[in-house]
């Protein structure tokens, strides 16, 4: 199959022009804005951010009868661990995300467009705006667009390190210049986003698919992937694999594909023990689950995890357990942006019970408290980052109980990995 | 001591405010621009930003304490900031960081003597395909080992911050 997304050659407007770039733009500015909704609707292409809402119908949330400014906002703050998908995207083929934009911003009715990236992508940060530029000179992007009438603006605002900010309204906070702290809804952003006004908020790997599906119509990316999951799906891999990368596959795709055809196995001498498939906030499989599953939405639904950001994170024997749960959960209890009880305790308390396991003074009763305070926080807060911390505990101290038991008896599981500590 | 917004930095600063509807959107922005020039954002200048933008000083410092990018005593020369999150542990990064430690002589915070370096352990920077990473100031250093942490170093101890190939 060939790439949608991960294309040699387009890193330049002149490549990127000269493989048919920037001719979806131009077909869909002689569209009406609703027609390439519905395209979009038809494509099935789902967030690639996480959440994998429907993109077409987020769009036609945007009210029709508002008056005043919309936006239509990237979100490339990329800081899910696991995740390095759109950073390669930007860096191989920043024009399918400007070319995206500037068709999402026309479809739905917005003047201006923002991408927030995370602050430390200064190098992406820099190319972005470089490209913008050239793109505004050819006239794909500014005022009166290839003389169609419509004017779109588009800006690079950088991020300045923290995790949260890619919550969407978190990250609405910050680009308007407050700490980011994720906003109660609703409203959803749809109706009252970025500066009060309507909001779209995409992920870079969505916006960058947009071009494709207007150029090659719904349908055929529909047939792509599986009924539900239509589409390519960028998979980062990261892990004692040969050739550890981003994989761009129709979704769907086994786990064991992904790994012995594209990433060349595991290391010498490496044995898979389990698999974060799609970020670290989604639930862990056991190596037998791993090597069953297939890569979509409703798979791994099924199979007790999530996609998330296509991030798969491969752990192999010899790693202990409860030393990668503590790395996560100082990483949560960091990033927690402190505004909901639940979450701030919660991930202190979690980390402050690792903490104990780990150093060879915590007891068994800690295991059942640790899963008790995860359990508790799932759903109580403003936004999913509880959640998020909560799934791979309880996930951790389900599948791989016995290491956790052997911590509360005062021995590390995993001897091997000792040194590594 | 008494700090003055540069002419420099208000003219950047007039072309980043046009990018937002209200001009508050470009504190973040403009904290950057300040920490770019230099190397922190001092208390002083949190003040004077906070009068450039009429913004009380509240917000700003709320900001700047919020965001981990932002500096507010001067970093070394050289921060050094080393991945400590899941993928990049499972690839060396304590041992990375240990090596830092004892060849430095400091702690994570703290920064060498003659200023040169400063020493972080941060959370995922995007790059785990490359694991284990360390961004240096603003450019990345990824798949790194023992023997390139040590020519990194060496290489930096003679002023010399390029980028090697990912
Ligand atoms: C704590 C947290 C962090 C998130 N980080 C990101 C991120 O780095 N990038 C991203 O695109 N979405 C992230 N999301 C998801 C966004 O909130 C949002 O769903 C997404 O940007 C919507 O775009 P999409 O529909 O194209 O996926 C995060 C969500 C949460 C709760
Ligand atoms: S769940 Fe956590 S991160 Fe999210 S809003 Fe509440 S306290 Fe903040
Ligand atoms: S875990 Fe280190 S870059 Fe992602």
């Amino acid at each position: 199959m060939e790439n949608i997304l991960l294309k040699d050659k387009v890193e330049s407007l002149e490549g990127y022009f000269a493989a048919g770039g920037y001719r979806p733009l131009k077909k869909a500015l002689a569209m009406k804005p609703a027609e390439i909704t519905e395209e979009v609707k038809r494509s099935g292409l789902r967030g690639r951010g996480g959440a994998g809402f429907p993109t077409g119908l987020k769009w036609s949330f945007i009210p029709k009868d508002a008056q005043g400014p919309r936006y239509l906002v990237c979100n490339a703050d990329e800081g899910e661990p696991g995740t390095f998908k759109d950073r390669e995207l930007m860096l191989k083929n920043p024009h399918a995300l400007i070319e995206g934009m500037a068709i999402a911003g026309y479809a739905i009715g917005a003047g201006a467009g923002y991408i927030y990236i995370r602050g430390e992508f200064a190098a992406e940060a820099d190319l972005l705006e470089r490209e913008i530029f050239a793109a505004r000179g050819k006239g794909f992007i500014g005022s009166n667009i290839l003389g169609s009438g419509f004017s779109f603006e588009l800006y690079v605002h950088r991020g300045a390190g923290a995790y949260i900010c890619g919550e969407e309204t978190a990250l609405l906070e910050s680009l308007e210049g407050f700490k980011g702290q994720p906003r109660l809804k609703p409203p959803f952003p749809a109706v009252k986003g970025l500066f009060g006004a309507p909001t779209v908020i995409n992920n870079v790997e969505t916006l960058a698919a947009v071009p494709a599906i207007i150029e090659k119509g719904g349908a055929w990316y529909a047939s792509i992937g599986t009924p539900k999951s239509a589409g390519t799906k960028l998979f980062c891999v990261s892990g004692p694999v040969n050739k550890p990368g981003v994989y761009e596959l129709p979704l769907g795709v086994s786990f064991k594909e992904l790994l012995e055809k594209h990433c060349g196995g595991l290391k010498a001498g490496v044995r898979l023990k389990a698999v974060i498939p799609g970020g670290s906030s989604t639930p862990v499989l056991t190596a037998a689950e791993a090597m069953a599953a297939a890569l979509d939405y409703e798979s791994l639904a099924a199979a007790g995890s999530m996609l998330g950001s296509g991030a798969v994170i491969v752990i192999p024997e010899g790693q202990c357990m409860v030393k990668l749960l503590q790395v996560l959960a100082r990483f949560y209890h960091h990033e927690s942006c402190g505004q909901c009880t639940p979450c701030r305790e919660g991930c202190g308390w979690i980390e402050k019970i690792l903490n104990r396991l780990e150093e060879g003074r915590g007891t068994a009763r800690d295991i059942e408290t640790l899963y008790s305070a995860a359990d508790g926080m799932l759903g109580r807060t403003i936004c999913p980052l509880a959640d998020a911390m909560a799934m791979p505990v309880m996930s951790f101290v389900k599948k791989f109980r016995e290491e956790f038991e052997a911590h509360a008896a005062g021995r590390c599981c995993a001897p091997e990995a000792a040194g590594k500590h | 001591m008494p700090f003055t917004l540069t002419e420099t930095f208000k003219t950047r600063a007039a072309l980043v405010c046009a990018r937002y509807p209200r001009k508050d959107a470009a504190l973040i922005p403009l904290l950057q621009e300040l920490q770019r020039e230099k190397g922190y954002v001092a208390e002083e200048a949190m003040d004077a930003l906070a009068v450039f933008l009429g913004l009380p000083y509240s917000r700003v410092k709320a900001v700047v304490t919020f965001y981990t990018m932002f500096n507010r005593v001067p970093a070394g020369k050289y921060h050094l900031q080393v991945c400590r999150n899941v993928s990049c542990h499972m690839a060396g990064a304590p041992g990375l960081l240990a090596r830092l430690r004892e060849k430095l002589g400091i702690a994570e915070g703290e920064t060498t003597k003659d200023g040169l370096f400063t020493l972080s352990a941060v959370e995922c920077l995007g790059a785990c395909g490359t694991a284990p990473v360390m961004q240096v100031n603003d450019t990345y250093f990824e798949k790194l080992d023992a023997g390139k942490l040590d020519a990194l170093l060496e290489d930096l101890r003679h002023g010399r911050l390029r980028a090697i190939g990912r």
